[in-house]
């Protein structure tokens, strides 16, 4: 295979937050009935996670499972491992009304990680993201600013966010003006949970 | 004269002078100071002129409703106009200058206005500037727009930051006096989330100066333990120096948080707008002291009695040394104590009420300030400053009994809720006549998405103004906020209050009763745009019996205080001119923001670079390096071309024709739309989407297609790929990918939700590449990999396969009528994939070509551009694409509208190509004009050119127009009159200029 890139070839930087674009990451959309044994099965085999329920994410050693909305799903897997994993859905799902397909050059996907990660996303994404309502475990399709993103937390001081890959430089600059130096805004940090 | 008589004040700390400048001149002040007190402290009186008549204006009030303290603040990047000096935190090195003079603040010669007022009475502007019509562009208007407008414009770009954060709570609470600590202290006890905002920089509001005591303790004192009670909880945020701006649909509120206007040197954004959604909103906002009308009420050292009462306990400052006290209240006899304790001589309390008040009437006789009831204002003289006040019965027309000289006059008019974010989002308002003001009717709220209240007032804003009443009100209204957002009652807390009981007040709306018409024309309602009584008056007279059209027509309450004392007078006024009741007369419309907020806070973190996303392609870098000239498709940003080092734009396109032409070309295809469509329906789907007929497509082929609206419009097109039986890969235009996958979805989910059918955007998944051009199969050849050749690979057909290393899906479709193939590889790979292509093209004279070339080459072949040949109103019939439009099909998106009369009426201007006789360019959008002229006496027009280019290929202008029967008029020469004063003749012609059997692209 020739030289693969991602969208900022991870591109890092240090503020209020750490900011990093992590690299290619293998992405397959599943569209089809959810509530399907077929589609549930396709997904939870491709990814190793077990079936989320709305807006959750759950997570397996070698990728996670996303719901998208009530007839998409996210698959996350090593990049490397697509075309196998997709094959392998394809032909499961046979003649069953569905769509899976992949995604991951389409994406971009960044780690916000620090104590002061909730705020500063709390400047880009209309979201309640008190750590009692905002846990790993959640994801959420929203927006980063002025384009569409999904976030989700690895841990209570990590999160992950995907958007499109034509705008991964944006998403990249308006972290780090939300992340510069002087402008944390103590919010979320106060609220811990005492 | 004003000055600092003690350096005990409340909130400054003595022993930090710093120094500032006004108007140039090096002043004092306090760390702690606001700029106001700061001024009067330099006995800086006058500080700025009024707007119409350039009056001498004073500091009035101590908070964010002050009419006339605005001065330009700051220099170069940094410079503001508007900022209000009583808001203003007072920092060393602050720059101020004041607004609305010339030559100088002392002199100003606008001034003359004034003598001139009574030729400047209400709706002058409209009186005046009807008539002549013709005088209105170059008299009127320049001589408006020289007097408009208070502050300076900035010139350089703002140097701050600014930036947005969205909270969520369950109970905003607006306002950190003693109501909204205690609101929110009760609503916090029952665990809910609670954000609090203050708008100043200290807790407590008007509680610490006003006096009393809760909890046994006085008030300063309580506010503190409450606060750090509350900084303890985590449930409770408390924010300072943040105003909440406004309150919205579904518990959206805005705060404006100021962060370094009080210390310019700190490190981050200047400002932040909290984006809030609460589930309930309590709103203690407070309430506003109200001026009195009486004549000369303008003239510097005539102040509110509250805010001469905080700038005495909190800054030790004193606006004069001989003052006199005028109310209708108890409220401002705390003044005259305060005044009397600092040892100022308060000369009278002239108590508009025959009998007097109270209790605090008592503590102020026995401290020995005289007091004369029933008696009035006539008229204050003075020019910058007051100078005597003339003294009459309040019920009368203004027969001076007595005249005394002092340097100050403190006024109350009594007190008006601060119902603005109440009434921000709807909630309505009741008039309370034991208060003489409007407050918040809890019986018809702001009604959320629940059909229920979601903002509660609290304590003054709420219309109660003592504070035995407030705190009691705060404590249930925390209790009712908590548990409307879902939170069980435990144990209220208690706290006992003590307050000195008040006298009722008696409404006084003008000063005195029956003032006669010389001092009802110097008494003012709305200081900043210069309303008096008078003007309101006759506003009334003429026929004004809204208040929202005598708003407009007098201006009041319209400056940049949003009438914040002028409302409740102005609407009393114009009550008892109209002899109607006040609560019949309403109020105007409270709009927010609260206060003015800045542009920065608004914009938020969007400037610069990050001012709005802009797309790239996976080649992006490579077309920066390679000096490509943008063009902004969508957000999307394109080589437009790639001029060469010496070589204009236009020289760089024509190279780029020729070449692609000639040799070979690549061009940057990724922007285009590539939606999946995949299902059992699929085929059905799309055949109902494009005008022609896509599920006869055999897999491995492509066709074009076109798509319409409802309403029969041509709205995109592109090429439709077959991948297999239940999927198809449509192309869209680069702008119409993001709106054709929602038109996609939108059907299938409202309309045909049964239709088996799925889609996804892939748009970004591929880098897209075109090879074009007579040598585009060499090129690929040299690259090794899948069999291009003529007779394995044909024309609108695609095929997945290898070129070179890559794994490419190609499709054999052309859009510049060359032999060219369209290669997608995965965007990871699309840099290299390029690459690789420009190292194999070498020897084959491979260039890269922009987008202008791209719509020459198109337009030479006559293939139209969605947003050139289209305009919204062009259906596919105008285009002469009858041939993309099924007979076979029953039905498509589309259909029934284009058989609308309108749509089939053979007068529709239809496309046709244009050749200049001259071989000039046609203008873009010129039209053909035809004989005689229209309704409007412009001449009638017969067609219009929808795109326009100069051809290297053909050597001359080529063109494509919608013209009057245009196919039936070929060689018909038409006159096209441009904006630069020449008349274009253009023969009509086929639109298709170049290879019309279309045998390059079959090669």
């Amino acid at each position: 295979m020739s030289e693969t890139i991602s969208a900022l070839n991870n591109a890092g930087y240090s503020g209020l937050v750490r900011i990093d674009e992590t690299g290619l990451q293998g992405m397959i959309t599943l569209r089809g009935d959810l509530s399907l044994t077929t589609v549930k099965k396709v997904a939870t085999t491709a990814s190793g996670a077990t079936f989320p329920g709305q807006r959750q994410i759950t997570v397996s050693d070698t990728g996670a499972l996303a719901w998208m909305s009530p007839d998409e799903l996210l698959i996350l897997c090593p990049y490397e491992e697509v075309s196998d994993r997709l094959a392998k859905m394809t032909k499961t799902l046979g003649n069953t009304n569905a769509l899976a397909v992949d995604v991951s050059d389409a994406r971009a996907i960044f780690a916000i990680s620090g104590e002061d990660a909730r705020d500063v996303m709390a400047k880009l994404c209309p979201v309640d993201l008190h750590p009692e309502v905002f846990k790993p475990g959640e994801i959420r399709r929203t927006r980063l600013a002025q384009i569409a993103a999904a976030i989700w937390m690895e841990d209570d001081d990590n999160f992950r966010l995907i958007c499109f890959r034509s705008v991964a430089q944006y998403a990249y600059d308006v972290l780090k003006v939300a992340a510069a130096a002087g402008s944390a805004a103590g919010f979320h940090a106060a609220q811990d949970p005492v | 004269m004003s000055h600092r008589y003690s350096k005990s004040g409340r909130l400054i700390d003595e022993n930090r002078e710093i120094s500032f400048t006004f108007n140039g001149k090096t002043l004092r002040g306090f760390k702690g100071d606001t700029l106001a007190s700061a001024l009067l402290a330099n006995d800086q009186m006058l500080v700025g002129r009024s707007f119409k008549y350039h009056r001498p204006r004073g500091i009035v009030a101590s908070g964010t409703e002050e009419p006339n303290a605005l001065v330009n603040m700051g220099e170069g990047a940094r410079f503001e106009p508007n900022q209000r000096a009583t808001t203003t935190e007072l920092f060393d090195g602050l720059v101020a200058r004041s607004q609305n003079h010339w030559p100088t603040l002392d002199f100003d010669v606008g001034g003359i206005n004034a003598s001139l007022s009574r030729l400047l009475p209400a709706g002058f502007y409209y009186k005046m500037f009807m008539y002549p019509r013709a005088f209105w562009k170059h008299v009127y208007e320049p001589f408006i727009r020289q007097s408009a407008g208070l502050g300076q414009a900035p010139k350089e770009a703002d140097a701050d930051t600014y930036e947005h954060f969205h909270a969520f709570t369950d109970v905003l609470v607006i306002g950190g006096g003693v109501a909204g600590l205690v609101a929110a202290r009760s609503a916090a006890e029952t665990g809910a989330r609670v954000l609090v905002l203050e708008q100043s920089a200290h807790w407590g509001g008007r509680g610490p100066v006003d006096g009393g005591r809760i909890d046994d303790r006085p008030v300063d004192n309580f506010v503190e333990t409450l606060v750090s009670d509350l900084s303890a909880r985590a449930n409770v945020t408390l924010r300072t120096r943040c105003m909440g701006a406004g309150v919205y649909d579904h518990g959206y509120a805005l705060g404006y948080e100021r962060l370094t206007d009080h210390a310019p040197d700190i490190n981050g954004p200047r400002h932040r707008l909290w984006r809030i959604r609460a589930k309930q909103i309590i709103t203690a906002t407070g309430a506003i002291e109200r001026p009195l009308a009486f004549a000369g009420n303008d003239v510097p050292g005539v102040m509110l009695a509250s805010a001469m009462r905080d700038y005495l306990v909190n800054y030790g400052v004193a606006p004069g040394q001989r003052i006199i006290v005028a109310t209708n209240n108890d409220d401002a006899y705390r003044t005259a104590i305060e005044l009397k304790k600092a040892g100022l001589d308060v000369l009278r309390i002239l108590d508009a009420r025959e009998t007097g008040g109270g209790a605090l009437m008592n503590q102020a006789r026995q401290l020995g300030i005289r007091i004369d009831c029933g008696r009035a204002i006539a008229k204050v003289s003075g020019g910058k400053r007051v100078r005597k006040v003339q003294i009459c019965a309040q019920i009368g027309a203004g027969g001076a009994l007595e005249e005394v000289g002092c340097d100050a006059v403190a006024m109350s008019g009594g007190w008006s809720p601060a119902v603005h974010l109440w009434s921000h989002c709807g909630g309505k308002l009741l008039w309370d006549d034991t208060h003489a003001h409007f407050r918040p009717d809890p019986e018809r709220p702001l009604i959320g998405a629940d059909g229920k209240g979601f903002v509660l007032p609290a304590g003054s804003a709420n219309g109660i103004l003592s504070l035995d009443g407030i705190v009691p009100d705060a404590i249930q209204t925390g209790r009712e906020a908590a548990k409307a957002a879902g939170f069980r009652l435990r144990k209220a807390p208690e706290f006992a209050v003590v307050q000195n009981s008040e006298a009722p007040l008696e409404p006084v709306w003008l000063m005195p009763q029956e003032a006669r018409v010389g001092l009802r024309t110097k008494a003012w309602l709305d200081f900043q745009n210069d309303v008096k009584v008078s003007d309101v008056q006759l506003a009334a007279q003429e026929g004004y019996e809204s208040v929202e059209h005598t708003k407009r027509y007098t201006t009041l309450g319209m400056a940049t205080d949003q009438g914040k004392l002028s409302n409740i007078n102005g609407l009393a006024t114009l009550a008892n001119a109209l002899g109607a009741p006040i609560p019949a007369v309403g109020t105007t419309t409270f709009r927010p923001p609260y206060a003015p907020i800045s542009m920065g806070a608004i914009a938020g973190e969007a400037r610069g670079s990050v001012f709005q996303p802009l797309r790239r392609t996976p080649m992006h870098e490579w077309h920066r390096q390679h000096n490509a000239e943008w063009e902004p498709v969508g957000h999307w940003r394109r080589p437009y071309a790639y001029p060469r080092t010496g070589e204009t734009t236009h020289d760089a396109v024509m190279r780029e024709v020729s070449n692609t032409r000639q040799k070979v070309g690549l061009l940057d295809a990724s922007t285009l739309g590539k939606i999946l469509v995949k299902g059992p329906d699929a085929g059905k789907f799309l055949d109902m989407l494009y005008t022609n007929m896509m599920s006869t497509l055999k897999p491995g082929k492509c066709r074009y297609g076109l798509m319409c609206s409802e309403n029969g419009f041509l709205i995109d097109d592109g090429v439709v790929a077959r991948i297999d039986d239940d999927t198809f890969l449509c192309h869209t235009t680069t702008g119409g990918a993001d709106r054709i996958h929602a038109h996609m979805e939108e059907w299938l989910q409202t309309e045909w939700w049964d239709w088996k059918v799925y889609t996804a955007n892939l748009t970004e998944q591929f880098a897209q590449i075109a090879v074009v051009g007579p040598k585009a199969r060499e090129l690929l050849d040299k690259m090794g990999g899948m069999d291009l050749s003529a007779d394995s690979f044909k024309f609108m057909e695609w095929q997945d396969g290898q070129i070179g290393d890559f794994t490419a899906r190609v499709f054999r479709i052309s859009f510049s009528g060359e032999l060219s193939f369209e290669i997608a590889v995965p965007a990871s790979q699309g840099l290299a994939f390029w690459s690789e292509l420009m190292k194999a093209g070498q020897g084959l004279g491979v260039m890269p070509y922009g987008t202008e070339a791209l719509h020459i080459m198109r337009a030479e072949k006559g293939f139209i551009m969605i947003g050139d040949e289209t305009d919204g109103t062009v259906i596919p019939q105008d285009l002469g694409l009858n041939w993309a439009i099924s007979k076979k099909k029953e039905d498509y998106l589309g259909k029934r509208a284009q058989q609308r009369d309108h749509m089939t009426d053979p007068t529709r201007w239809k496309l046709v190509g244009l050749e200049t006789l001259d071989g000039s360019v046609l203008p873009d959008g010129a039209y053909a004009v035809a004989e005689g002229t229209n309704a409007n006496g412009q001449r009638n027009t017969q067609g219009r050119v929808t795109s326009t280019y100069h051809s290297p290929t053909l050597s001359k202008g080529i063109a494509m127009g919608l013209v009057l029967h245009g196919p039936d008029r070929m060689d018909e020469v038409l006159e096209f009159p441009g904006t630069d004063g020449k008349t274009y003749q253009a023969r009509i012609v086929d639109p298709v200029f170049y290879d019309k059997d279309g045998e390059k692209q079959n090669v």
